[in-house]
């Protein structure tokens, strides 16, 4: 049930009027599916037909914005099953489970490494995007102190607790931040419903396990008016990850394939119940808990609770997240051509990689980093990176003689010496024969490049 | 919507009305008059009991058919124990349990490999001088389903070994362990060939994976081996779906079947393209699903790619010991491609291995058939 081109088409004027700036109404229809255009540049719409269209477009998956308006986090709004089909909206946002039961010291802190946790990769600076902050006291007095102490921080924050009083409490004092509501479950069904829509907030649906059961309370939801859900079908660990992973497919399936209202909504996991088991020691649990967070975003979580803040286990999280999000229709490429670095003159260095962008902004950051003067060469490989366009071919000796025709290198420097990846190693003598320059290996990692030309120039 | 309410204030006022041009037959009037004609009555009811006639569907699990399988592949034969790989008729677990867990087969190298990561040499360091000890050490250790052994060492830049050299390599791994072998020759595309070729010889009938036949060699032959000594063929291409059927379909005209194939669309690493990887095997597989023979084969990931990552390996105080960061990009890395639909892993570090393997183990299983705690009570229960 996947919304064409030619669904939208049906709906348009299909006048080619052209003012879209598009050729027909046909591209304009396949601009629309694409998100790169919408229904505000036809100016010939009519209010029935942009209705329909309206509802047509909506994603399969609600967007849902939590936090307050100046630091708001956006997930949900996917479209498709498969990141290749079109690409994946609004990453995972990955939030971090505080008690309410910490030592007021230590709850400070934890709030505070949390807001201050970053990571840089390949010129972005990569975070985490809010606080779980639990009822674990069980008391709606302390929960109320605890969402105080974190209210003045402006900071996005997710409200965990089954309770209703203490629920209410919490959101008297930070409820005007668009906190998340954890969550309504059979239970409690109606008195959260009647705190998100008194709030005006995102509620989470809890029903571990059971499907069918999540899909009546989700209907109930709607008919109550709550238009913002979010679905926790349990996080099973260990032994039941493989029924995680089942009902996230499920509903996943169910909101895109079937367009069922009831799971059009994005997915919330819990890694953190990993550590419920208490096994192993602290690295162990650290470890299993990324484990589950990595498996769940691959498979369609939206937003996750992670007990965790050690930079090692959210790294590999962080850097999924951007990899999986990234949009596939975009080439991941930089130009090829001559980049300088420092103040180049005619005995600068030369060096060789590949335009694929993480290559390029990997070894650009070494560069930089390492207060490098010189100049770097950027092959087009097609955006492969230097081991994958060996073996692929796109990197071998004429193109890289191409090259050095086509920059002009050879006229800004006097020694026609190329430093090329240790990884191309295998190629060098090909290089060296088609280029006519001399060629040196330099390291395998461009973190060694600032150590391996200042032994270049000691010698 | 907003015509009909247009009609219904005509209609308060109006005792009949003329339509021109009446559009609608009788069913639809009823259908689309009946509630708002009740919501106009009535006005004064609540917003939230409005919608309240939202319709109630039943639930029923997107489970969907599909009109291709995968072929399942044995590997192990002779004195070895059999692993079988693939074999999957459905996508997802919840459609039908997949008839076999992934594998994993550890690293192994034909010579001592001082450039391996710290955190793999720590388990391997007494017996990396040997390859027979250190296959020995996998299995019996660390319960390796497969090994695989690299015979880096006949890379005319590294050692220069000889085939001949390699198969009595080859023979000495036999003879240490009785699961599954992988035979990886050095990378150089000239030499390889051959180096397969005498390496088949030496493991004749025992079902070994030959690593690898791609475009940039003479695949020809090490399919020829493959088919001569009774091995399966591991069929490399770079990222590419295009690729991978054409030297699929090449390797079939060499005599191959489905269940001699394995493929490799190549892994790339975490935070290194794994987009790449993960769209390619996604795509693989479902249009192995959907019936295409040229694809319908099982998948193999270079897992071990991930510790070439710098996060995995550099040490650097702010990302934290690379004791975990190491183990833990290489299971993130194996993680994402199992997800995507590989079924055999090349690996290094034990616990990379262990936590794959859990998470892989599930794929055998029906739907909710494992013990799972309860989970209601978990925001006061959590504790760490």
């Amino acid at each position: 049930m996947q919304v064409t081109a030619m669904d939208v088409y049906r709906l348009l004027p299909k006048s080619n009027c052209g003012k879209c700036n598009e050729a027909s109404c046909m591209a304009f229809a396949t601009k629309l599916i694409e998100k790169e255009l919408t229904l505000d540049d036809c100016p010939q719409l009519s209010g029935d037909e942009r209705q329909e269209l309206e509802e047509l477009l909506a994603p399969a998956v609600k967007e849902i914005s939590f936090g307050p308006e100046n630091r708001k986090v956006t997930i949900g709004g996917d479209q498709v099953l498969y990141r290749y089909e079109l690409t994946y909206y609004n990453p995972t946002a990955l939030v971090i489970d505080l008690p309410d039961d910490l030592p007021e010291d230590e709850f400070m802190g934890r709030a505070e490494d949390i807001q201050t946790l970053s990571f840089e990769r390949t010129g972005e600076t990569l975070t985490l995007d809010g606080i779980a902050l639990r009822n674990k006291s069980g008391s709606p007095e302390k929960f109320a102190e605890a969402a105080e102490r974190l209210g003045g921080m402006g900071y996005p924050l997710l409200l965990c607790s089954f309770n209703p009083e203490a629920m209410e409490a919490a959101l008297r004092v930070v409820g005007d931040q668009r906190p998340i509501i954890y969550a309504a479950t059979e239970e409690n069904l109606d008195e959260m419903a009647e705190l998100a829509l008194k709030y005006e907030c995102p509620v989470v649906l809890f029903a571990p396990g059971d499907l069918e059961g999540m899909k009546r309370l989700s209907w109930k939801l709607r008919s109550m008016g709550v238009a913002d859900i979010i679905l926790d079908p349990g996080t099973f660990t260990g032994e039941g990850i493989g029924d995680t992973i089942d009902n996230f497919v499920m509903i996943r399936r169910l909101a895109v394939e079937e367009r069922d209202a009831d799971f059009r909504f994005p997915i919330l996991g819990v890694p953190a119940l990993s550590r419920l088991s208490g096994e192993g020691d602290a690295v162990e649990e650290n470890i299993r808990e990324a484990t589950v967070a990595a498996t769940l975003m691959n498979r369609y979580a939206d937003i996750l609770i992670l007990g965790g803040t050690e930079i090692w286990e959210l790294m590999p999280l962080l850097t999924l997240r951007q990899g999986l999000y990234t949009d596939p229709r975009k080439p991941q490429t930089v130009d090829p051509g001559v980049y300088e670095f420092g103040e180049v003159d005619e005995d600068s260095p030369v060096i060789l990689t590949t335009n694929f962008s993480l290559t390029y902004y990997t070894v650009e950051g070494d560069l930089k980093s390492g207060d490098v003067t010189a100049y770097l060469l950027v092959l087009d490989t097609e955006g492969r990176a230097v081991d994958v366009s060996l073996a692929g071919g796109q990197l071998n000796g004429p193109a890289v003689a191409d090259l050095i025709k086509d920059t002009g290198i050879e006229e800004r420097v006097k020694n026609k010496v190329l430093i090329i990846p240790g990884l191309v190693a295998p190629a060098s003598g090909e290089i060296e024969d088609d280029t006519g320059w001399r060629v040196l290996v330099g390291p395998r990692d461009s973190s060694g490049i600032p150590d391996f030309l200042e032994k270049l120039a000691s010698e | 919507m907003d015509k009909l309410t247009e009609l219904l204030k005509l209609l308060q006022n109006t005792k009949s009305i003329e339509i021109k041009e009446f559009r609608m037959d009788v069913d639809e009037l009823e259908l689309y008059m009946m509630p708002a004609v009740q919501q106009a009555i009535q006005k004064t009811v609540e917003v939230r009991e409005k919608v309240e006639a939202l319709p109630e569907e039943e639930f029923n699990p997107p489970v969907r058919s599909y009109p291709g399988e995968v072929a399942q592949v044995k590997l192990g034969d002779g004195t070895r124990k059999s692993v079988y790989l693939g074999g999957q008729k459905a996508l997802y677990r919840f459609e039908e349990p997949q008839p076999n867990p992934p594998v994993v087969t550890f690293d192994v190298f034909d010579i001592p490999m001082p450039g391996l990561p710290r955190p793999i040499r720590e388990h391997f360091s007494d017996v990396m001088e040997d390859p027979g000890d250190w296959a020995r050490k996998a299995v019996k250790e660390y319960g390796a389903n497969m090994v695989t052994i690299h015979l880096i060492g006949t890379g005319p830049k590294v050692m220069d070994k000889s085939p001949r050299d390699a198969a009595r390599d080859i023979e000495e791994v036999l003879q240490a362990v009785d699961v599954p072998l992988v035979i990886g020759g050095s990378g150089d595309p000239e030499k390889d060939p051959l180096v397969l070729e005498k390496a088949a010889e030496a493991a004749e009938g025992e079902r070994c994976l030959l690593a690898s036949a791609n475009l940039d060699l003479d695949y020809r032959k090490v399919a020829r081996a493959a088919i001569d000594y009774n091995h399966a063929v591991l069929s490399w291409a770079i990222t590419d779906v295009n690729m991978q059927k054409t030297l699929n379909r090449y390797l079939m005209k060499e005599g191959l079947t489905r269940e001699d194939i394995v493929m490799d669309p190549t892994t790339c690493a975490l935070g290194y393209g794994i987009e790449f990887s993960i769209d390619v095997i996604t795509r693989t597989r479902l249009a192995a699903l959907k019936g295409d023979a040229d694809l319908q084969m099982p998948m193999s990931s270079g897992t071990t790619n991930a510790w070439g990552s710098r996060e995995a390996w550099m040490k650097k105080d702010e990302w934290g010991p690379t004791d975990y960061r190491g183990p833990l990009w290489e299971i993130v890395t194996g993680l994402t491609m199992m997800l995507s639909g590989v079924d055999i892993f090349m690996m290094l570090h034990p616990t990379s291995v262990k936590l794959l393997r859990e998470i892989g183990e599930t794929f055998t299983r029906e739907y909710m058939t494992a013990e799972t705690p309860d989970l209601r009570e978990w925001i006061t229960e959590l504790d760490y």
